[in-house]
């Protein structure tokens, strides 16, 4: 068989469309994996031991289980509980939660970067543990994270093709559904394929200068 | 709860193909890891040209992609493999370029100055590799090693997308059949969780092995570098 | 080559190791080797020392040696030769380009230009239907076989044990069979003086047994020519001592090629025959160590004892 360039650009604008979706879905995941991840480690630091091995063994739970079965989970389950949503917002929020306990690794590793001294001298200047926090160690945390955390962003859009599993109608998904009504599955699949290696390793270029950037040593 | 768990023969062998598809993607991932990994430290610019192309194409693609098209796109060229093969080979080509870049960043991460020892031992560049670069390098390999390992388990829920009875497909069918929705979706979760921390436990054990044998001592927590390992673009080195 | 006699050794030999020790039966039954390619000693007794390579060393002559890293020159075509068996201390500020020379001869950096001769062959080109190309892996792997280099930071292996660390090269480099090696291995662990460390991990040495062990590794090829780049700097002052004696009596027992870089003026005029003093890739000044330590006759010469007897 060989290819149909007209099929393929018939089939783009189901493929655009889809990609859409893909990139709404990532887009907001992310904003949660970020705020999320955030709380986790704020939440870790806790003074309560129990609190912070129990903090630990949630995210541990949810890093280490597979995302499908967790899409499963929030999106029938919840509505067993009488919170109905659709499969978009459930694909949103389980990409979200789910690397927000990568995220919370990597401001963990962010915060222990920070030196030493800069928690001794905010101690002998005396300042509020709010500003501590504000002013001092998450501003220089953050600044050594950022590249780590682009690779999520990247890593996001890669697992997104998932969020079909619960019929969100995301590139892959959309690819196909076209590839199912004519029977030609090699045309849209492969573009697909095409599409995220262009995305990543653009993103990755990207990210690689976001590191030469923010290199701290 | 008690449907659910009375179906126990479905979700072990769910689990047994969950552990094969881990076991023989592992495997794949670990010798492509090795080749192209190897590939990327030569001193000839083809050969690492391989390691990049490689690297790129499969790092960068999702593996439910990669599945997708095995499953679907390549029989309609007359290229068919089982769904098991299918698989296998999305999860090891997928897995294998994140560590091809962990072998590669690791053997780099090897200081200079044991190279010129090898130089001035006279080895050959071989026994190099081989007995000095490779032995010392694999430690560093070891905990994102252990990352990806469970990443590819995790990766395995994708085949109940194309068909292939393993935990995740096991949960919907029990779940479908029994009706027990909360409990169905529980005992799957848990049951990825145990095996997740088999793993970890014996990649811990691995590490400690080597870490004796080279006279180290762990870091308590991860680096930001082993974190990291995981993730896209990255590599140990950065 | 004259007879290598265990009691010209220091009395209480290294590390004050007790005279009983000397004896080694396995040595006495081991068979004989052909001379050239000589193991272990063979002498009666078995005394450590004549764990000691031995055959015809070498000379070593530089041409017109150009080195440069980037735009810094490093080398500036450098002419200079050692004799067979001879004794040679390179002393210099930093960046005057000795550390560079060992390094050449140890094919850890390529050569720019000019030649380097080992014996009557070049290390850096080979003949080649009577032209003279740059060497290819081969040659240089022939050619190395009779160099040996200690560095500054020991660099021993840290994936394997004292021994295996000592056996590796003369097993898969020499041919050796595993028995022989260890033999080797053992007799030169007994020179300097661990003999009970073979099963240690090197992160388990000090420092000082550290670089002992990476003579005794270095000695276990059976190299015509030692190179010693800065070999007690990275050492506790306390343990210098110990490796300085170890080399002298190496100096001393063998009629190995020596090269040297060292800050220690004293050890330098204990073991060498001649100093070069190097400065920004050119040698400013060569003579017996009495003459260079005592009435140096160059003005640079002189700064630059005078800054290191200053710290």
């Amino acid at each position: 068989m060989d290819w149909d360039w007209q099929y393929s650009g018939d089939i783009l604008p189901d493929l655009l469309d889809g990609l859409r979706y893909t990139v709404i879905a990532t887009l907001a995941g992310y904003v949660i994996a970020l705020v999320l991840g955030l709380v986790w480690t704020l939440l870790r630091r806790s003074p309560s031991r129990v609190f912070n091995q129990a903090i630990r063994w949630i995210t541990e739970f949810i890093r280490s289980t597979p995302l499908i079965p967790q899409l499963y989970f929030v999106f029938f389950v919840l509505p067993a509980w009488g919170i109905t949503i659709g499969s978009l917002t459930a694909g949103i929020i389980t990409l979200g939660v789910h690397y927000s306990t990568y995220t919370a690794e990597v401001y963990r590793a962010g915060i222990a970067d920070v030196p030493k001294g800069q928690w001794e001298a905010c101690t002998a200047l005396n300042l509020p543990r709010s500003r501590v926090w504000l002013d001092v160690v998450l501003p220089q945390a953050i600044r050594r994270v950022i590249p780590t955390l682009g690779n999520y962003l990247i890593a996001m859009f890669k697992d997104s093709p998932m969020l079909l599993a619960i019929n969100v109608a995301e590139l892959l998904f959309s690819a196909y559904q076209v590839g199912a009504k004519s029977l030609q599955f090699l045309e849209p699949i492969t573009m697909v394929g095409l599409l995220f290696v262009v995305v990543s390793v653009i993103s990755s270029i990207l990210v690689r200068r976001l590191e030469r950037r923010y290199a701290t040593n | 709860m008690g449907d659910v768990l009375d179906g126990y023969n479905q979700w072990l062998d769910g689990a047994w193909l969950t552990f094969r598809l881990t076991l023989l993607g592992g495997a794949l991932a670990l010798v492509l890891a090795l080749v192209f990994g190897l590939a990327g430290t030569s001193r000839r610019a083809w050969v690492r040209g391989l390691n990049r192309v490689y690297v790129e194409f499969f790092r960068g693609n999702a593996t439910l992609v990669l599945l997708f098209w095995f499953f679907y796109a390549l029989p309609l060229i007359g290229l068919r493999f089982s769904t098991m093969f299918a698989a296998v080979l999305a999860l090891g080509l997928n897995i294998g370029a994140y560590g091809a870049e962990v072998v590669r960043g690791s053997i780099k991460a090897v200081p200079r100055a044991q190279y010129e020892a090898t130089v001035a031992l006279n080895f050959t560049p071989y026994q190099r590799m081989r007995r000095v670069l490779l032995p010392q390098g694999f430690a560093l390999m070891l905990p994102p090693f252990g990352n990806l390992i469970i990443e590819l388990m995790k990766g395995t829920a994708i085949v109940s997308l194309v068909g292939l009875v393993d935990l995740t497909r096991v949960s919907k069918n029990i779940q479908g059949s029994t009706g027990q929705t909360v409990a169905a979706f529980t005992v799957v979760l848990v049951l990825y969780f145990v095996i997740a921390q088999v793993l970890q436990l014996a990649v811990r054990y691995a590490e400690r092995r080597v870490d004796r044998m080279l006279g180290r001592r762990l870091p308590s927590e991860p680096s930001l570098g082993t974190i990291a390992a995981g993730a896209p673009g990255t590599g140990v080195s950065g | 080559m004259p007879p290598i006699d265990p009691a010209a050794g220091s009395p209480g030999g290294v590390g004050g190791r007790p005279p009983s020790e000397n004896t080694d039966p396995a040595a006495e039954d081991a068979p004989k080797a052909p001379a050239d390619a000589a193991g272990v000693s063979t002498e009666k007794g078995g005394a450590p020392e004549a764990a000691l390579p031995r055959g015809e060393a070498p000379g070593i002559r530089f041409e017109k040696v150009v080195k440069r890293f980037g735009h810094n020159v490093v080398l500036r075509e450098l002419d200079f030769s050692v004799a067979p068996g001879e004794r040679v201390t390179l002393i210099g500020p930093s960046g005057s380009g000795k550390t560079t020379i060992l390094r050449l001869l140890m094919t850890l950096e390529k050569l720019d230009d000019g030649l380097i001769w080992i014996g009557d062959e070049t290390l850096w080109h080979m003949e080649r239907g009577g032209k003279r190309v740059p060497a290819g892996q081969k040659h240089l792997h022939e050619m190395r076989k009779q160099v040996g280099m200690v560095f500054q930071q020991f660099n021993l292996f840290p994936n394997m044990n004292v021994l295996r660390n000592l056996t590796e090269g003369p097993v898969r480099v020499l041919g050796l069979s595993r028995d022989e090696a260890v033999e080797r291995a053992r007799g030169l662990l007994d020179m300097v003086g661990l003999a009970d460390k073979e099963n240690a991990h090197p992160t388990q040495l000090s420092g000082g047994q550290q670089q002992r062990v990476a003579i005794a590794r270095a000695l276990a090829m059976q190299p015509r020519v030692l190179l010693l780049d800065e070999v007690t700097s990275a050492l506790d002052p306390e343990l210098v001592v110990g490796v300085q004696d170890l080399l002298r009596d190496i100096a001393r027992q063998s009629d190995i090629t020596l090269l040297c870089v060292t800050h220690e003026m004293t050890f330098a005029k204990d073991i060498s025959d001649r100093v070069l003093m190097f400065d920004q890739g050119q040698i400013v000044e060569e003579g017996p160590p009495e003459q260079i330590f005592g009435e140096p006759s160059e003005q640079r010469t002189r700064d630059f004892l005078q800054a290191v007897l200053a710290t």
